[in-house]
Protein backbone atom coordinates (compact mmCIF):
# COMPACT_ATOMS: atom_id res chain seq x y z
CA UNK A 1 0.00 0.00 0.00
CA UNK A 2 1.09 3.68 -1.05
CA UNK A 3 2.24 5.50 2.06
CA UNK A 4 -0.40 8.35 2.02
CA UNK A 5 1.07 10.33 5.16
CA UNK A 6 2.17 13.36 2.90
CA UNK A 7 -1.55 13.35 2.51
CA UNK A 8 -2.64 13.35 6.13
CA UNK A 9 0.24 15.73 6.82
CA UNK A 10 -0.64 18.60 4.07
CA UNK A 11 -3.98 18.01 5.27
CA UNK A 12 -3.16 19.48 8.72
CA UNK A 13 -2.76 22.82 7.44
CA UNK A 14 -6.47 23.10 7.06
CA UNK A 15 -7.75 24.41 9.77
CA UNK A 16 -11.20 24.64 11.16
CA UNK A 17 -12.24 28.21 10.05
CA UNK A 18 -14.30 29.07 13.38
CA UNK A 19 -11.58 27.50 15.75
CA UNK A 20 -8.65 28.43 13.71
CA UNK A 21 -6.26 26.74 16.06
CA UNK A 22 -7.44 23.12 15.42
CA UNK A 23 -6.40 21.15 11.67
CA UNK A 24 -9.76 19.30 9.97
CA UNK A 25 -7.62 15.81 11.15
CA UNK A 26 -7.43 16.38 14.35
CA UNK A 27 -11.21 17.58 14.48
CA UNK A 28 -11.92 14.08 13.00
CA UNK A 29 -13.90 14.95 9.99
CA UNK A 30 -11.64 13.83 7.75
CA UNK A 31 -12.24 9.82 7.25
CA UNK A 32 -10.64 8.60 4.37
CA UNK A 33 -7.77 9.45 1.97
CA UNK A 34 -6.37 7.05 -0.95
CA UNK A 35 -4.73 7.69 -4.56
CA UNK A 36 -6.13 5.76 -7.10
CA UNK A 37 -4.34 4.39 -10.33
CA UNK A 38 -4.54 7.77 -12.07
CA UNK A 39 -3.23 9.73 -9.81
CA UNK A 40 -6.60 11.10 -8.19
CA UNK A 41 -6.88 11.88 -4.80
CA UNK A 42 -10.13 11.39 -2.64
CA UNK A 43 -10.69 12.16 0.63
CA UNK A 44 -14.12 11.42 2.49
CA UNK A 45 -15.11 13.79 4.94
CA UNK A 46 -18.01 13.60 7.48
CA UNK A 47 -19.72 16.69 9.01
CA UNK A 48 -19.87 17.87 12.48
CA UNK A 49 -23.44 18.71 12.85
CA UNK A 50 -25.62 18.57 9.87
CA UNK A 51 -26.55 22.17 9.49
CA UNK A 52 -22.74 23.44 9.96
CA UNK A 53 -22.61 26.19 7.35
CA UNK A 54 -18.85 25.82 7.58
CA UNK A 55 -18.82 22.61 6.06
CA UNK A 56 -18.86 23.16 2.11
CA UNK A 57 -15.88 26.18 3.08
CA UNK A 58 -13.95 23.40 5.11
CA UNK A 59 -14.38 20.71 2.27
CA UNK A 60 -13.25 23.85 -0.72
CA UNK A 61 -10.19 24.62 1.47
CA UNK A 62 -9.10 20.69 1.51
CA UNK A 63 -9.40 20.93 -2.76
CA UNK A 64 -7.40 23.95 -2.26
CA UNK A 65 -4.77 22.43 -0.62
CA UNK A 66 -4.52 19.29 -2.65
CA UNK A 67 -4.98 20.98 -5.39
CA UNK A 68 -1.19 22.71 -4.81
CA UNK A 69 0.10 19.13 -4.83
CA UNK A 70 0.76 16.85 -7.56
CA UNK A 71 -2.09 14.82 -8.62
CA UNK A 72 -4.02 14.77 -11.61
CA UNK A 73 -7.58 15.04 -9.92
CA UNK A 74 -9.02 16.18 -6.49
CA UNK A 75 -12.13 14.40 -5.15
CA UNK A 76 -13.36 15.70 -2.30
CA UNK A 77 -16.81 14.14 -0.80
CA UNK A 78 -18.89 14.43 2.27
CA UNK A 79 -20.90 11.73 3.70
CA UNK A 80 -22.42 9.97 6.80
CA UNK A 81 -21.03 6.39 6.39
CA UNK A 82 -18.86 7.20 9.28
CA UNK A 83 -20.63 9.72 11.60
CA UNK A 84 -18.79 12.31 12.96
CA UNK A 85 -18.37 11.98 17.15
CA UNK A 86 -16.76 14.21 19.42
CA UNK A 87 -14.64 11.25 20.23
CA UNK A 88 -13.09 11.03 16.89
CA UNK A 89 -11.22 14.81 18.40
CA UNK A 90 -7.54 13.81 18.73
CA UNK A 91 -5.47 14.72 21.75
CA UNK A 92 -3.79 17.16 20.07
CA UNK A 93 -7.35 18.39 18.89
CA UNK A 94 -8.20 18.92 22.47
CA UNK A 95 -5.40 20.58 23.52
CA UNK A 96 -5.83 23.23 20.58
CA UNK A 97 -9.46 23.82 21.17
CA UNK A 98 -8.28 24.64 25.00
CA UNK A 99 -5.42 26.97 23.41
CA UNK A 100 -8.36 28.60 21.27
CA UNK A 101 -10.55 28.85 25.24
CA UNK A 102 -13.12 26.14 23.96
CA UNK A 103 -13.22 23.24 26.72
CA UNK A 104 -12.73 20.14 25.00
CA UNK A 105 -15.64 17.95 24.79
CA UNK A 106 -15.94 15.06 27.56
CA UNK A 107 -14.80 11.61 26.22
CA UNK A 108 -17.63 8.98 26.67
CA UNK A 109 -18.35 5.47 26.01
CA UNK A 110 -21.76 3.74 24.87
CA UNK A 111 -24.46 6.57 24.93
CA UNK A 112 -23.59 10.05 25.37
CA UNK A 113 -25.58 11.24 29.05
CA UNK A 114 -25.76 14.85 28.46
CA UNK A 115 -25.38 15.47 32.35
CA UNK A 116 -21.81 15.48 31.86
CA UNK A 117 -22.13 19.07 30.69
CA UNK A 118 -23.32 20.31 34.03
CA UNK A 119 -19.63 19.84 35.64
CA UNK A 120 -17.17 20.89 32.85
CA UNK A 121 -13.91 21.65 33.45
CA UNK A 122 -12.93 25.68 33.13
CA UNK A 123 -10.35 26.38 30.66
CA UNK A 124 -9.17 29.43 32.24
CA UNK A 125 -9.06 28.30 35.89
CA UNK A 126 -9.30 24.46 35.33
CA UNK A 127 -12.35 24.34 38.14
CA UNK A 128 -15.12 21.74 37.74
CA UNK A 129 -17.30 23.53 39.80
CA UNK A 130 -19.29 25.07 36.91
CA UNK A 131 -22.84 25.38 35.74
CA UNK A 132 -24.34 24.79 32.30
CA UNK A 133 -25.93 28.03 31.01
CA UNK A 134 -27.06 27.08 27.87
CA UNK A 135 -26.97 24.11 25.50
CA UNK A 136 -26.54 26.15 22.81
CA UNK A 137 -23.50 28.76 21.64
CA UNK A 138 -22.73 31.07 19.14
CA UNK A 139 -22.10 28.02 16.34
CA UNK A 140 -23.89 24.48 16.16
CA UNK A 141 -20.40 22.94 18.29
CA UNK A 142 -20.48 24.96 21.28
CA UNK A 143 -22.48 25.56 24.70
CA UNK A 144 -22.12 28.32 26.97
CA UNK A 145 -20.75 27.91 30.56
CA UNK A 146 -20.07 29.41 34.24
CA UNK A 147 -17.75 29.37 35.83
CA UNK A 148 -18.93 29.20 39.61
CA UNK A 149 -14.94 29.71 41.06
CA UNK A 150 -13.34 31.91 38.68
CA UNK A 151 -16.44 34.09 37.76
CA UNK A 152 -15.81 33.77 34.04
CA UNK A 153 -18.62 32.64 31.16
CA UNK A 154 -16.78 30.23 29.30
CA UNK A 155 -17.44 28.31 25.72
CA UNK A 156 -16.97 24.46 25.60
CA UNK A 157 -17.23 21.84 22.53
CA UNK A 158 -20.24 19.74 22.33
CA UNK A 159 -20.06 16.32 23.42
CA UNK A 160 -21.77 14.32 20.17
CA UNK B 1 -37.97 0.12 -6.56
CA UNK B 2 -41.75 -0.78 -5.47
CA UNK B 3 -41.13 1.31 -2.46
CA UNK B 4 -40.43 4.22 -4.00
CA UNK B 5 -44.00 5.84 -3.28
CA UNK B 6 -43.74 4.65 -0.20
CA UNK B 7 -40.44 5.76 1.20
CA UNK B 8 -40.79 8.84 -0.64
CA UNK B 9 -43.66 9.98 0.85
CA UNK B 10 -41.80 9.47 4.13
CA UNK B 11 -38.80 11.97 3.37
CA UNK B 12 -41.45 14.37 2.47
CA UNK B 13 -43.58 14.55 5.76
CA UNK B 14 -39.91 14.10 7.96
CA UNK B 15 -38.13 16.67 5.28
CA UNK B 16 -40.91 19.71 5.47
CA UNK B 17 -41.85 19.20 8.91
CA UNK B 18 -38.03 19.76 9.63
CA UNK B 19 -38.05 23.19 6.65
CA UNK B 20 -41.00 24.40 8.28
CA UNK B 21 -40.37 24.35 12.49
CA UNK B 22 -36.51 25.40 11.04
CA UNK B 23 -38.50 28.67 9.62
CA UNK B 24 -41.01 28.99 12.82
CA UNK B 25 -38.08 28.44 15.13
CA UNK B 26 -36.14 31.00 13.13
CA UNK B 27 -38.20 33.63 13.87
CA UNK B 28 -37.32 33.97 17.37
CA UNK B 29 -33.81 35.17 16.12
CA UNK B 30 -33.63 38.83 17.70
CA UNK B 31 -36.89 38.26 20.00
CA UNK B 32 -35.75 35.43 22.34
CA UNK B 33 -37.35 36.57 25.98
CA UNK B 34 -33.59 35.90 27.32
CA UNK B 35 -30.00 35.93 24.84
CA UNK B 36 -29.62 32.23 26.07
CA UNK B 37 -33.06 31.56 24.39
CA UNK B 38 -32.71 33.33 20.68
CA UNK B 39 -29.43 31.27 20.69
CA UNK B 40 -30.78 27.81 21.47
CA UNK B 41 -33.71 28.46 18.71
CA UNK B 42 -31.83 30.15 16.19
CA UNK B 43 -29.37 27.40 16.65
CA UNK B 44 -31.99 24.84 16.79
CA UNK B 45 -33.29 26.51 13.70
CA UNK B 46 -30.08 26.07 11.97
CA UNK B 47 -30.22 21.86 12.77
CA UNK B 48 -33.35 21.87 11.42
CA UNK B 49 -32.63 23.58 8.22
CA UNK B 50 -29.44 21.32 7.76
CA UNK B 51 -31.52 17.85 8.77
CA UNK B 52 -34.24 19.14 6.04
CA UNK B 53 -31.62 19.41 3.07
CA UNK B 54 -30.02 16.03 4.35
CA UNK B 55 -33.68 14.54 3.36
CA UNK B 56 -34.34 17.07 0.05
CA UNK B 57 -31.11 15.40 -0.87
CA UNK B 58 -32.13 11.77 -0.22
CA UNK B 59 -35.39 12.87 -2.13
CA UNK B 60 -33.25 13.82 -5.25
CA UNK B 61 -31.31 10.60 -5.15
CA UNK B 62 -35.07 9.06 -5.58
CA UNK B 63 -36.04 11.29 -8.75
CA UNK B 64 -37.39 14.29 -7.33
CA UNK B 65 -35.38 18.03 -8.17
CA UNK B 66 -32.65 19.52 -6.46
CA UNK B 67 -33.23 20.62 -2.81
CA UNK B 68 -33.53 24.03 -3.39
CA UNK B 69 -36.19 23.87 -6.07
CA UNK B 70 -38.01 21.41 -4.08
CA UNK B 71 -37.83 23.61 -1.25
CA UNK B 72 -38.86 27.04 -2.44
CA UNK B 73 -41.13 26.50 -5.60
CA UNK B 74 -43.65 23.67 -4.28
CA UNK B 75 -47.40 25.40 -3.22
CA UNK B 76 -49.06 24.85 -0.23
CA UNK B 77 -51.01 21.75 -1.63
CA UNK B 78 -47.25 19.79 -2.27
CA UNK B 79 -45.96 20.11 1.25
CA UNK B 80 -46.72 17.21 3.57
CA UNK B 81 -45.86 19.14 6.59
CA UNK B 82 -48.02 18.43 10.02
CA UNK B 83 -50.46 21.05 10.83
CA UNK B 84 -48.35 21.81 14.29
CA UNK B 85 -45.74 23.24 12.44
CA UNK B 86 -47.22 25.79 10.21
CA UNK B 87 -48.42 27.88 13.45
CA UNK B 88 -47.08 31.46 14.02
CA UNK B 89 -44.69 30.84 17.10
CA UNK B 90 -47.65 33.05 19.29
CA UNK B 91 -45.77 33.65 23.11
CA UNK B 92 -42.92 31.37 23.71
CA UNK B 93 -45.08 29.63 26.04
CA UNK B 94 -46.33 28.38 23.01
CA UNK B 95 -43.52 27.98 20.84
CA UNK B 96 -41.19 25.91 24.01
CA UNK B 97 -44.16 23.25 24.22
CA UNK B 98 -43.90 22.87 20.56
CA UNK B 99 -40.55 22.17 20.48
CA UNK B 100 -40.91 20.13 23.02
CA UNK B 101 -43.21 17.91 21.78
CA UNK B 102 -42.07 17.85 18.14
CA UNK B 103 -38.79 17.47 18.81
CA UNK B 104 -39.34 14.30 21.21
CA UNK B 105 -41.09 13.09 18.22
CA UNK B 106 -38.40 13.91 15.98
CA UNK B 107 -35.97 12.40 17.75
CA UNK B 108 -37.97 9.15 18.48
CA UNK B 109 -38.73 9.19 14.65
CA UNK B 110 -34.88 9.13 14.01
CA UNK B 111 -34.38 6.53 16.39
CA UNK B 112 -36.69 3.68 14.95
CA UNK B 113 -35.46 4.82 11.93
CA UNK B 114 -31.31 3.33 12.57
CA UNK B 115 -32.06 0.06 11.97
CA UNK B 116 -34.26 1.31 8.58
CA UNK B 117 -33.91 -1.49 5.50
CA UNK B 118 -33.03 2.07 3.53
CA UNK B 119 -29.48 2.52 4.01
CA UNK B 120 -28.90 5.95 3.44
CA UNK B 121 -31.54 6.79 5.93
CA UNK B 122 -30.22 4.67 8.26
CA UNK B 123 -26.78 6.70 8.33
CA UNK B 124 -28.31 9.96 8.50
CA UNK B 125 -30.21 9.12 11.64
CA UNK B 126 -27.78 7.90 13.58
CA UNK B 127 -25.64 11.10 12.46
CA UNK B 128 -28.48 13.42 13.41
CA UNK B 129 -29.94 11.63 16.44
CA UNK B 130 -27.20 13.20 18.63
CA UNK B 131 -27.84 16.29 17.53
CA UNK B 132 -31.84 16.14 18.15
CA UNK B 133 -31.24 15.14 21.59
CA UNK B 134 -29.93 18.08 22.47
CA UNK B 135 -33.24 19.75 21.51
CA UNK B 136 -34.69 17.60 23.71
CA UNK B 137 -32.60 18.19 26.70
CA UNK B 138 -32.87 21.97 25.94
CA UNK B 139 -37.53 21.66 25.69
CA UNK B 140 -37.21 19.30 28.40
CA UNK B 141 -35.29 21.28 30.72
CA UNK B 142 -37.37 24.34 30.46
CA UNK B 143 -40.61 22.67 30.44
CA UNK B 144 -39.66 21.55 33.72
CA UNK B 145 -38.52 24.79 35.12
CA UNK B 146 -41.49 26.74 33.97
CA UNK B 147 -43.61 23.84 34.92
CA UNK B 148 -42.63 22.89 38.21
CA UNK B 149 -39.79 24.96 39.64
CA UNK B 150 -41.02 28.26 38.37
CA UNK B 151 -44.22 30.68 39.62
CA UNK B 152 -48.22 29.67 39.80
CA UNK B 153 -48.21 32.01 36.44
CA UNK B 154 -45.64 30.06 34.80
CA UNK B 155 -47.17 27.03 35.75
CA UNK B 156 -50.64 28.23 33.90
CA UNK B 157 -49.12 29.04 31.25
CA UNK B 158 -47.21 26.07 30.19
CA UNK B 159 -50.12 23.92 31.01
CA UNK B 160 -52.31 25.98 29.28
CA UNK B 161 -50.24 26.22 26.09
CA UNK B 162 -49.91 22.48 26.47
CA UNK B 163 -53.72 22.23 26.45
CA UNK B 164 -53.09 23.83 23.58
CA UNK B 165 -50.50 22.41 21.51
CA UNK B 166 -50.94 18.50 22.63
CA UNK B 167 -54.17 17.99 20.20
CA UNK B 168 -52.12 19.55 17.41
CA UNK B 169 -49.07 17.18 18.10
CA UNK B 170 -51.05 14.01 17.39
CA UNK B 171 -51.25 15.27 13.67
CA UNK B 172 -47.39 14.52 14.08
CA UNK B 173 -48.92 11.31 14.08
CA UNK B 174 -51.49 10.86 10.75
CA UNK B 175 -51.44 7.93 9.65
CA UNK B 176 -50.05 7.45 5.62
CA UNK B 177 -51.90 5.14 3.42
CA UNK B 178 -48.66 3.50 2.93
CA UNK B 179 -48.18 2.41 6.27
CA UNK B 180 -48.34 -1.34 5.90
CA UNK B 181 -46.24 -1.34 3.27
CA UNK B 182 -43.02 1.00 4.77
CA UNK B 183 -43.70 -1.92 7.92
CA UNK B 184 -43.32 -5.25 5.30
CA UNK B 185 -40.10 -3.83 3.78
CA UNK B 186 -38.32 -2.51 7.15
CA UNK B 187 -38.16 0.82 6.20
CA UNK B 188 -40.12 2.35 8.73
CA UNK B 189 -42.22 1.02 12.05
CA UNK B 190 -44.94 2.55 11.29
CA UNK B 191 -46.69 6.17 12.80
CA UNK B 192 -48.86 4.27 15.57
CA UNK B 193 -45.75 2.63 16.83
CA UNK B 194 -43.64 6.09 16.47
CA UNK B 195 -46.92 7.93 18.63
CA UNK B 196 -46.67 5.10 21.19
CA UNK B 197 -43.03 5.61 21.76
CA UNK B 198 -43.60 9.35 21.87
CA UNK B 199 -46.32 9.35 25.11
CA UNK B 200 -44.20 6.92 27.19
CA UNK B 201 -41.51 9.45 26.53
CA UNK B 202 -43.34 12.75 27.16
CA UNK B 203 -45.35 11.72 29.91
CA UNK B 204 -42.93 11.15 33.07
CA UNK B 205 -41.39 14.59 31.90
CA UNK B 206 -44.80 16.34 32.06
CA UNK B 207 -45.73 14.43 35.30
CA UNK B 208 -42.75 15.95 36.73
CA UNK B 209 -43.59 19.45 35.64
CA UNK B 210 -46.82 18.96 37.16
CA UNK B 211 -48.39 19.13 34.23
CA UNK B 212 -51.44 16.70 32.73
CA UNK B 213 -51.74 16.08 28.96
CA UNK B 214 -55.13 17.06 28.57
CA UNK B 215 -57.96 14.89 26.94
CA UNK B 216 -58.28 14.81 23.05
CA UNK B 217 -61.77 13.70 22.04
CA UNK B 218 -60.89 13.13 18.33
CA UNK B 219 -57.02 13.32 17.09
CA UNK B 220 -57.92 13.42 13.17
CA UNK B 221 -58.56 16.78 13.83
CA UNK B 222 -55.32 17.97 13.59
CA UNK B 223 -55.14 15.47 10.35
CA UNK B 224 -54.58 16.33 6.60
CA UNK B 225 -51.50 18.19 6.33
CA UNK B 226 -49.87 14.74 5.34
CA UNK B 227 -52.47 14.66 2.30
CA UNK B 228 -51.67 18.35 1.65
CA UNK B 229 -54.53 20.27 3.32
CA UNK B 230 -53.20 22.73 5.55
CA UNK B 231 -54.06 25.27 8.24
CA UNK B 232 -54.70 29.34 6.54
CA UNK B 233 -51.10 29.76 8.31
CA UNK B 234 -48.73 27.77 5.70
CA UNK B 235 -49.09 29.44 2.64
CA UNK B 236 -48.15 33.15 3.94
CA UNK B 237 -45.20 31.57 5.35
CA UNK B 238 -44.18 29.75 2.11
CA UNK B 239 -45.04 33.18 0.20
CA UNK B 240 -42.86 34.79 2.83
CA UNK B 241 -39.97 32.23 3.42
CA UNK B 242 -39.44 32.25 -0.50
CA UNK B 243 -39.91 36.14 -1.20
CA UNK B 244 -36.25 36.55 -1.89
CA UNK B 245 -36.05 33.07 -3.96
CA UNK B 246 -38.61 33.90 -5.93
CA UNK B 247 -36.83 37.34 -7.19
CA UNK B 248 -34.32 35.51 -9.25
CA UNK B 249 -34.88 31.54 -8.77
CA UNK B 250 -31.14 31.29 -11.36
CA UNK B 251 -28.84 33.70 -8.96
CA UNK B 252 -26.02 31.61 -6.90
CA UNK B 253 -25.38 32.21 -3.50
Amino acid sequence: MDDLSHIWEALRDVKDPEIPTVSLVDLGVITSVSVDDENVVHVTMTPTFVGCPAMEYMRSEVVRRLERMEFSGVDVRMNFDIPWSSNRITDEGRAALATFGLAPPAEYEGVLELEVLNNVACPICGSHNTTLRSPFGPTLCRSIHYCNSCGETFEGFKPL
Amino acid sequence: MSNDAALKDLLFRMADDDLIIAHRNSEWTGLGPIMEEDIAFSSIAQDKLGHSLALYTLLETLGEAEPDTTAFTRDEAQFRCCHLVEYPIGGYDFSLMRHFLFDMADMLRFELLESSSYEPLAKLAAKVRGEIKYHVFHAATWVEQLGAKGSEESHARMQSSLNLVYPLALGIFEPSQFEAELAASGIFAGEAALQEKWIAAISPILERSNLRIPAVADPAQAYGGRRGYHTEHLQPMLTEMTEVFRIDPTASW
